[in-house]
């Protein structure tokens, strides 16, 4: 286990690599000067020349990204063009909020996925079965964006006036952004832990486990959804990626001040600074996710041999 | 047949069909045979013969989309068919074991060889879990486990075959059954590993004192094992005798043909190795008389034409085939010394 | 080459996808949800092409004397906030639509499939290395990497194309690669390269045929998070830009008038969930058909 995780850790650093490189070149594949922009569009010739002094841009290419990295390493990612602020506490001010809302929504679309799966396999080509699916086939095509709208015109708006519109803090705030962002997640864990389960029931184990006369609640909720949860755990990782990316569009529905709404906000300003550094971090929090999800897989699945 | 009293289970006209896309598929048509207290009773056929879904009938282990259609399995004496799914778990596991062919995946990955074990004794005879481990202990000694102790806490994938075969063995005598069925529990071993499984299943009958079918392709492991011996064809038993009698003077051509397709090493192999010709039929192609009359050598039109009863030979040991009746009309036959002849003669 | 070859003695197995296509539409017309999902698709290509022809309504011209106007027998999905018929805006859109999910999944397909085969059928260095690229890829979670790629290329519809389609290159990638290396240990591909078929060769009428089958089924898929992810950036502003009728756009438009006029965002946004919803279906009846391993 402990060389896996090594090797695992080894892995990564070529993509985190990769991450940096790629998000380093987006200020420089920008059309136009990056100093002209950061500087303004008004500003002159010798203050775009001193901006780019400032900012190194005369420097070959790969000092420049190794001073990038350098900078990013020790929390520097530069200043933001519209505030002036540092980028890290822009990004640090907001991410609480975004890590709250792809948390809450990973664990409802675990909770719903799991007993929708789970009852949907166990009732297997009954109306239940049909009737759950259809509605994670729904849920798998609606745009997450208009479910949100659609659920703020139900829920928010006369009569019902259940949920505020938009904002976070309160527990009200949360129901409508978490159930937008969680729902297309729950209906893949769904599909997902059905077709695991269906797996897994047909396997010899769960005869074995028949035969020693063992309650079919038991055998389903211990003996099968035990091993059918494996393949769904990195399912569950993949979706903490997707909701963690849908949290950019989720906030801007929903008006919430974290990082998603950061980038969109940055990206109409032509803040490129911030938007470098919110995506760089939200590429790294998702490679960190996906590194723990291999090692609790690897660690779940005993059946894997180390190679 | 022999008298009730001794006898553990009496399956009688037992059917068991699936259905699927709306046609029915008789695996297993009207198969009666019992077992004596006490005894080993071999259960052999051909993959596809329905020996396995007999055994998973007894278990009443069916599910969508088989059910079992009629008949009566009695088990000292009561229906198993009468009873609810509550009662039947009761029974499962506790007086009606069962290990199956594939020890490798027979067993729950995730769980360990104690949680497995002791699990059975835990619902069964409402063991703490302290207990239940003392006495997954005890059984892996009893299945002889070398260094048990250590044993208990590994996982299923950290066992060879042969060991996990005796875990599942362990698991189904935890609660020393007064059944045990074994489903090809050798197949799928290394052939000296195959010899100490079934060493160890017959001293642990006799140590018990429990009662075993053994379900198997191989007559090689039931002159080894077994006291009975039921011969099943296409869903149905077409023999039924004491072992010493079956391979001493076998009565039905299909018997004779696996008898003679048995390697031996005793003698000197004359010409090809005999086996029976042609392929048991598919249940969408069932013969309308004996099923097994288009591979005999000695079928006749009314072979063809009408399907033959299991009828007693008089010594509790029973066959189903017309040259044992008054109504043969071919010429005399002597199955076993004639049948060599006659399959040289069959196209 | 082989062609020249007077007798030749290794014959190329008939790819499993042309073998198997009439089992395939068997299974496939046996599966009453792909169907239906195959029926909607070509539904929605018949609306693409006919449509425009049929609506009566301007697409773009403003009539702001009819603002706002609920859905009538006159104008079935109402009007906007600049007096355009929504029905018509859509019906228009559809072409916008399929243009994009297939336009993009092409050139996301193409690529991946490039960078699958060159992985699984060389291996080694650089195999290695073309994976590592599609894992620094793979690290933008979900629409990230599109909206990265729409901020450096600037948003335009073309733009939104390109994104979706670098967003697919990897997923493609991974699965040919595997089928690739899967395909490439079969005995006849060896017994093809003993006659001297060239790499170029083989590649292109041994190994793509024979892995046809997840790819189509994936791209089917991909159609569908295409769609999404497009009309996601379109709503975000960074897609086609005002007035076409592109339904994310109108989405956007719509939502500032949602509180009284809710028709603005409800009907494209079942659009978008209608044509979505065939591709999953059709993906889903095609995966069941083409691949036995996954059928439950």
């Amino acid at each position: 286990m402990f060389v896996y995780i090594v090797r695992r850790l080894m892995q990564t650093i070529p993509v985190v690599i990769g991450v940096t490189i790629l998000v380093f070149s987006m200020m420089h594949l920008v059309p136009g000067n990056p100093a002209q922009i950061i500087a303004g569009e008004s500003a002159s010739p010798t203050q775009v020349a001193q901006m780019e002094e400032r900012l190194g841009l005369n420097d070959p290419l790969p000092v420049q990204y190794f001073s990038y990295v350098g900078n990013a390493v020790t929390g520097d990612l530069g200043n933001s063009i519209r505030s002036g602020n540092a980028v890290t506490d822009e990004i640090f001010s907001r991410l609480p909020v975004t890590i709250e809302l792809a948390l809450y929504s990973t664990f409802l679309s675990i909770f719903i996925g799991l007993i929708a799966g789970v009852i949907s396999a166990t009732k297997r080509y009954t109306f239940t079965d049909a009737a759950i699916m259809i509605v994670a086939l729904f849920g798998l095509s609606m745009p997450n964006f208009w479910l949100g709208l659609m659920l703020v015109q139900y829920f928010s708006l006369p009569p019902l006036q259940w949920f505020p519109v938009t904002g976070w803090g309160t527990p009200q705030h949360i129901v409508l952004p978490v159930l937008t962002l969680g729902t297309a997640g729950a209906a893949i864990i769904a599909r997902m832990t059905r077709s695991s389960m269906l797996d897994v029931i047909n396997q010899d184990y769960i005869r074995t486990a028949r035969a020693k006369g063992v309650k079919e609640r038991i055998i389903i909720y211990k003996h099968a959804l035990r091993n059918a949860l494996i393949p769904v755990v990195t399912v569950v990782g993949l979706q903490f990626g997707v909701l963690l990316g849908g949290t950019v569009i989720i906030e801007q529905v929903f008006a919430i001040n974290g990082l998603g709404r950061l980038v969109i906000e940055a990206i109409s300003a032509r803040d490129f600074p911030v938007v470098q550094g919110s995506v760089l971090v939200i590429a790294l929090m998702f490679v960190l996710v996906n590194l723990l999800v291999d090692l609790s897989y690897r660690f779940l699945n005993k059946r894997i041999e180390l190679d | 047949m022999s008298d009730k009293q001794n006898t553990i289970i009496d399956v009688n006209e037992l059917q068991t069909s699936f259905f699927v896309d709306g046609k029915e598929v008789k695996a297993v048509d009207g198969v009666t045979f019992d077992v004596p207290s006490g005894k080993t009773l071999g259960i052999v056929g051909e993959s596809g013969s329905g020996k396995s879904i007999t055994s998973l009938s007894i278990m009443r282990l069916i599910n969508n989309p088989g059910k079992i259609k009629g008949g009566e399995i009695n088990f000292n004496g009561e229906n198993l068919l009468d009873k609810s799914e509550a009662q039947m778990r009761k029974i499962r596991g506790n007086q009606i074991s069962m290990i199956f062919q594939e020890p490798m995946t027979s067993l729950n990955p995730v769980f360990t060889v104690a949680d497995q074990i002791g699990e059975a004794v835990m619902i069964h005879q409402k063991l703490s879990k302290k207990k239940a481990r003392e006495k997954s202990l005890e059984m892996l000694k009893l299945v002889g486990i070398p260094s048990p102790e250590k044993r208990l806490d590994n996982y299923p994938h950290e066992l060879s075959g042969g060991m996990r075969q005796r875990v599942m063995i362990a698991i189904a005598l935890a609660c020393r059954p007064e059944l045990l069925i074994a489903d090809e529990p050798t197949t799928a071993l290394d052939v000296t590993i195959q010899a100490q499984i079934l060493r160890l299943i017959r001293n642990l009958q006799e140590e018990l004192g429990m009662s075993v079918i053994l379900i198997t392709h191989d007559l090689g492991v039931v002159a080894e094992t077994c006291d009975y011996v039921a011969v099943m064809y296409a869903g149905k038993i077409v023999e039924y005798a004491d072992v010493n009698t079956l391979f001493r003077d076998p009565k039905h051509p299909y018997t004779v043909g696996l008898l003679k397709s048995l390697p031996r090493h005793d003698i000197d192999m004359e010409g090809d190795l005999s086996t029976i010709k042609g392929m048991v039929p598919t249940p969408d192609n069932m013969p309308k008389g004996c099923r097994f009359a288009p591979r005999c050598p000695f079928a006749r039109d009314m072979c063809r034409e009408n399907l033959p009863h299991l009828e007693d030979e008089g010594d509790g040991n029973q066959v189903r085939c017309w040259i044992h009746t008054d109504q043969w009309d071919g010429p005399e036959v002597n199955v076993k010394d004639d049948y060599e002849s006659a399959a040289s003669k069959q196209s | 080459m082989a062609e020249t070859t007077p007798n030749q003695p290794v014959t190329k197995p008939p790819s499993p996808f042309v073998e198997n296509f009439k089992t395939v539409m068997k299974k496939l017309k046996k599966n009453k949800a792909a169907m239906i999902g195959g029926y909607m698709i070509i539904f929605f290509f018949l609306v693409s092409i006919i449509g425009p022809w049929l609506t009566v309504h301007p697409v773009t011209t403003p009539d702001l004397t009819n603002r706002f106007a609920p859905p009538s027998t006159e104008n079935w999905f109402g009007t906007d906030n600049f007096g355009r018929d929504i029905f018509t805006r859509i019906v228009h859109g559809m072409s916008i639509t399929l243009y994009i999910g297939f336009a993009s999944v092409a050139i996301g397909a193409f690529f991946g499939v490039l960078i699958g085969v060159i992985s699984g059928y060389y291996g080694k260095k650089i195999d290695s290395v073309l994976m590592r690229i599609m894992d620094v890829l793979l690290a933008f979670p979900g629409i990230l990497l599109a909206l990265a790629i729409v901020t450096v290329l600037g948003g335009s519809l073309q733009n939104v194309v390109i994104a979706v389609a670098i967003f697919s290159i990897p997923m493609f990638a991974r699965i040919v690669r595997g089928s690739t290396l899967a395909v490439r240990k079969l005995e006849y591909v060896d017994a093809v390269r003993a006659l001297g078929a060239t790499d170029v060769r083989i590649i292109f009428r041994h190994i793509l045929p024979n892995i046809m089958s997840p790819i189509i089924v994936q791209a089917t898929l991909r159609i569908a998070t295409a769609v999404l992810t497009a009309s996601a950036l379109s709503y975000l502003g960074l897609g086609a830009q005002p007035p076409t009728p592109e339904w994310g756009a109108m989405l956007s438009d719509g939502r500032a008038y949602m509180w009284d006029s809710l028709h603005l965002t409800l009907f494209p946004g079942l659009a978008i969930v209608a044509v979505v919803l065939a591709f999953n279906i059709f993906g889903d009846g095609l995966r069941d058909a083409l691949d036995p391993k996954l059928k439950d």
